[in-house]
């Protein structure tokens, strides 16, 4: 089972995403998505700096895939995911149907979280498009992913994203712009202040979201390091762990081992919140379930 | 008031360039209907098509007493075509695992009982569809998120969808370039209660509850609801989570839970939404002009009077519209009478509108 480090979700610092991969490219993960999948506004990395991080990883022997934005909105939107689809070196991740578009038939890809892959029948057009590997959407449960797996098309891997915030929905409307009142035009870039994003919690002072930008996350981190085993079952062909800022060499480690069959490192202290993991077993996503 | 007519200048100044090569179509009007009374009173108040949903998982709108089994589907059908109006049946969920049968065999009905169009989400199920039933209109909902005109076209060449209805994200200059580059008619919502997320993206009510509009066709049930009295503070939770929290004489809404109150850096506010509804009649010229096919009333989950207000003024608006283009104005009595049925104490453009974004 491959280790895969999911695409950086927060808006941070050129310096700070540039000493993060570099810690990368000496990890145990096998392979790293990358690029910018939230919000066009960002630019600290453009195309051609992912690009140049993405042929330094490939030195280092990883395998890189370049994943697109989740939300297309715009025609700049869409001139940005044109040369991604065309980029001729790096398979792509696509993350929404615009990007399929520009993919299927023309050259393998992967078929990102966000793309609703629920069902059987869907995972068997998407491998007729020329998908070679596909991403189970983040709200189902083990049940389903033992369906999925079971009747899945000969040579399409699966792949699960097991550790991290998740990312839960995605909006036009700019959440941390909003906070800070500003228009999403003129957001400042805010985004920048909060490493791993917003917290938003109850009135009751419960952690219960987090803001990032378009995008909301979940205040727990997801966590499925207790169920490799029977993902490895399933069948499944990449685990996907997703950055967070701080840790992510001893999660990592502590993954790598697990991958392989050992029992990896405890991931307390080393997350950014407490865990969840209630999807995995068809309870509400909030919720945590010990795995013994 | 004051507020929207002040942005309504910036939206019509910001869309000019928009409207350079006016299209000018009468845009149809598409309208919910949550069950048979619903149904007839849309098309008596002059709904162009009804769409409505099957007692079951298969739609987006799986509320206990809701919806069509196949005896009133059929009257409602034959009420429909004997006024000359349209019927859709929404099959916008997504069947999980190897369960596509049963939404497979919704098709099959819709297609036998000569409905004139199912709305569909899941590509599997499209392409099922296709395959099946050449003959059956295909919709793209909402829930299919696609929000480009690659996306739509892509849906366009592999199954030969004869409409899509864009999510509630783009502003309206956006929906026209999406409108220029696709031969897909695109209906948009015109009216109602008010997605923040991108539809068929947002996993947050199965985060907190286990069922989401994805999977069972549902946002924050009434089931995970719970109400708390404490003196004269009143809490409104979901599955125990604190979606708001009301002092005495404060309106209390139903927990939605982006349209809540929350925390956020010591701050209370609604952090997500506040709990408005949209209203775009304002914008029917510049929908007119784009090109846009169809507008759509959300609220199959509302009542028959809801659906009878909202379509009468709509029709009206329309009309009114269609008949002298370059005198069209909202009138204060549609206004008012959409503010009476509407959920929420206030009207938005939403991302129609840029600043709102």
């Amino acid at each position: 089972m491959k280790l895969s480090l999911g695409p950086v979700l927060y808006y941070w610092t050129r310096e700070a995403t540039m000493q993060f991969y570099a810690g990368v490219a000496d990890s145990g993960v096998d392979i790293v998505y990358l690029g910018e999948v939230v919000c066009s506004r960002r630019h600290n990395l453009r195309l051609d700096d992912w690009l140049g991080l993405a042929r330094d990883l490939t030195a280092n022997g990883k395998q890189v895939v370049l994943s697109s934005q989740a939300l297309i909105e715009s025609e700049s939107d869409l001139k940005t995911l044109r040369r991604i689809a065309a980029n001729g070196d790096f398979t792509v991740e696509a993350n929404e149907m615009g990007a399929v578009r520009l993919l299927a038939g023309r050259v393998p890809f992967v078929a990102g979280p966000h793309l609703n892959i629920y069902n059987n029948e869907t995972l068997a057009w998407f491998a007729e498009l020329g998908a070679i590997r596909y991403v189970l959407p983040l709200e189902l449960a083990r049940d389903t992913l033992r369906e999925l797996q079971a009747s899945r098309p000969a040579a399409m891997q699966g792949e699960v994203f097991v550790y991290g915030r998740m990312p839960l929905a995605f909006s036009a409307r700019c959440f941390t712009a909003r906070h800070h009142d500003l228009p999403k035009d003129d957001c400042q870039f805010r985004c920048l202040d909060d490493a791993d994003g917003l917290a938003l919690r109850t009135r009751d002072k419960e952690p219960f979201l987090t803001l990032n930008g378009i995008q909301t996350q979940s205040a727990l981190v997801y966590d499925l390091s207790d169920s490799i085993e029977e993902l490895r079952r399933f069948e499944v062909d990449v685990v996907r762990i997703s950055p967070q800022s701080r840790n992510m060499p001893e999660i990592i480690a502590s993954f790598r081992e697990r991958c392989a069959g050992r029992p990896g490192t405890s991931l307390e202290g080393l997350r950014v919140a407490p865990p969840c993991n209630g999807y995995w077993y068809g309870l509400p996503g909030m919720e945590y379930r010990t795995a013994h | 008031m004051g507020s929207t007519v002040v942005t309504l200048c910036n939206l019509h100044n910001k869309c000019q360039h928009v409207s350079a090569s006016p299209i000018m179509s009468i845009p149809e009007l598409v309208c919910p209907a949550g069950n048979l009374p619903s149904l007839k009173t849309a098309v008596d108040n002059g709904a162009d098509w009804v769409y409505m949903g099957l007692k079951d998982e298969t739609n987006a709108r799986n509320f206990a007493g809701l919806n069509f089994d196949a005896a009133s589907a059929r009257e409602g059908l034959r009420y429909a075509h004997a006024a000359g109006a349209k019927m859709l049946l929404a099959i916008n969920t997504f069947p999980q695992g190897q369960a596509a049968p049963r939404w497979q065999r919704a098709i099959d009905n819709a297609a036998e009982l000569g409905i004139d169009a199912v709305i569909l989400a899941d590509a599997g199920l499209m392409r099922y569809a296709a395959r099946h039933h050449p003959q059956l209109r295909l919709h793209l909902s909402v829930q299919t998120s696609a929000t480009n005109y690659e996306a739509i076209n892509f849906y366009h060449e592999h199954f030969g969808i004869s409409r899509a209805v864009l999510p509630r994200v783009l502003s309206l200059a956006q929906v026209a370039d999406v409108v220029k580059n696709t031969p897909v008619p695109i209906e948009v919502f015109g009216f109602g209660s008010l997605c923040v997320m991108v539809e068929g993206r947002c996993a947050l009510s199965s985060y907190v509850t286990g069922e989401s509009p994805n999977t069972r066709g549902v946002c924050s049930p009434a089931k995970a609801v719970r109400w708390e009295r404490n003196g004269d503070i009143l809490d409104a939770r979901l599955n125990g989570i604190l979606i708001d929290r009301y002092a005495a004489g404060e309106n209390a809404g139903y927990p939605t839970l982006c349209k809540g109150r929350f925390d956020v850096d010591e701050e209370t506010y609604y952090a997500i939404e506040e709990p408005s509804s949209l209203n775009a009649m304002a914008l029917l010229p510049e929908m007119a002009n784009i090109g846009i096919t169809a507008i759509k009333i959300e609220g199959r989950q509302r009542s028959p009077a809801y659906v009878a207000a909202v379509t009468r003024i709509w029709r009206a608006a329309i009309d009114a519209y269609a008949q002298n283009p370059a005198r069209f104005s909202v009138h204060a009595d549609w206004s008012s009478g959409l503010a009476r049925v509407a959920e929420g104490q206030q009207h938005t453009l939403g991302a129609y509108h840029r600043k709102w974004k």
